[in-house]
């Protein structure tokens, strides 16, 4: 099953373990440590940022290091960049239209 | 001024805050009248167009979002709570020409408060369903680059698998 890529970025703890894993590929104990969670519960976090493809696995010995997809991450920020960049339009076209009809009641 | 645009999944919200440097009464016409709405409502190059807008609870805006190609894009407002200079909420649903809704639409719950001169607008957008909101996105999507928006098609056709 895919799962959906904002429902992952929902939830803070795996907003957490993003922004740790954008510093360097860390393994799930290692990630454990930093959130004063359980392996399990980190595990189970990973597995829904896999499924989104958010992060990927490399195997490094006996060690799994998990780390960000790069690109995937870039895909989320440009779809809200879209969005975001419609309402600064629209507000900075407000802002004009504001500064117009002040002056417009100020010669009255 | 910075604006602030919060989308949470979870509550399917999106929220956005700004602020503008102009009393309370001049951004609430500017939110409310449809000849001042019409001219920074659509992203340009886009224009809005209002067909008929009729400012109280009960009443709706039907409006078209008008590409640079006269490509209309038409969608109704239902006003369904107005409290005068502070909130007001309608449920928006794209439209054909003829105003025939298409469902699931979306709340929007608009508050205003001013402080020291400046007024502070927060709205907040519920959506039934993600697909809906990246619709929007698109249809409001400024068609001047197309190529962006046709690579924004793909990327929504990749996240929606």
């Amino acid at each position: 099953m895919r799962r959906d890529v904002f429902q992952a970025i929902a939830d803070p703890t795996r907003r957490g373990i993003i922004a740790l894993l954008a510093l360097q590929a860390m393994t799930p104990n290692a990630l454990a440590e930093h959130f004063h969670t359980t392996r399990q519960a980190v595990s189970k976090h990973l597995r829904i940022l896999t499924e989104c493809e958010l992060v990927k696995q490399e195997h490094q010995g006996r060690e799994i290091y998990y780390q960000l997809e790069i690109e995937k991450m870039k895909e989320i920020d440009k779809w809200l960049e879209q969005y975001r960049k419609i309402w600064e339009t629209r507000f900075t076209q407000l802002d004009d239209v504001l500064a117009t009809i002040k002056k417009q009641k100020d010669e009255k | 001024m910075q604006m602030d645009l919060i989308v949470d999944k979870q509550t399917k919200t999106v929220s956005i805050t700004k602020e503008f440097e102009y009393n309370l009464s001049l951004v609430w016409d500017a939110f409310t009248k449809p000849e001042l709405l019409d001219q920074w409502w659509a992203p340009k190059p886009w224009t809005s167009r209002t067909k008929v807008m009729d400012f109280k609870v009960g009443g709706r805006r039907f409006y078209a979002m008008v590409s640079p190609e006269g490509n209309e894009r038409w969608a109704v407002q239902k006003y369904t709570s107005i409290t005068p200079k502070t909130n007001f909420k309608f449920f928006n649903a794209f439209a054909d020409k003829d105003e025939n809704p298409e469902l699931p639409g979306s709340d929007w719950d608009l508050n205003f408060s001013e402080q020291d001169g400046t007024t502070r607008v927060s709205i907040s957008i519920y959506n039934e369903s993600l697909e809906r909101l990246e619709r929007m996105i698109e249809l409001g999507f400024v068609e001047g680059a197309k190529a962006q928006l046709k690579n924004l098609e793909e990327l929504l056709a990749k996240l929606l698998q």
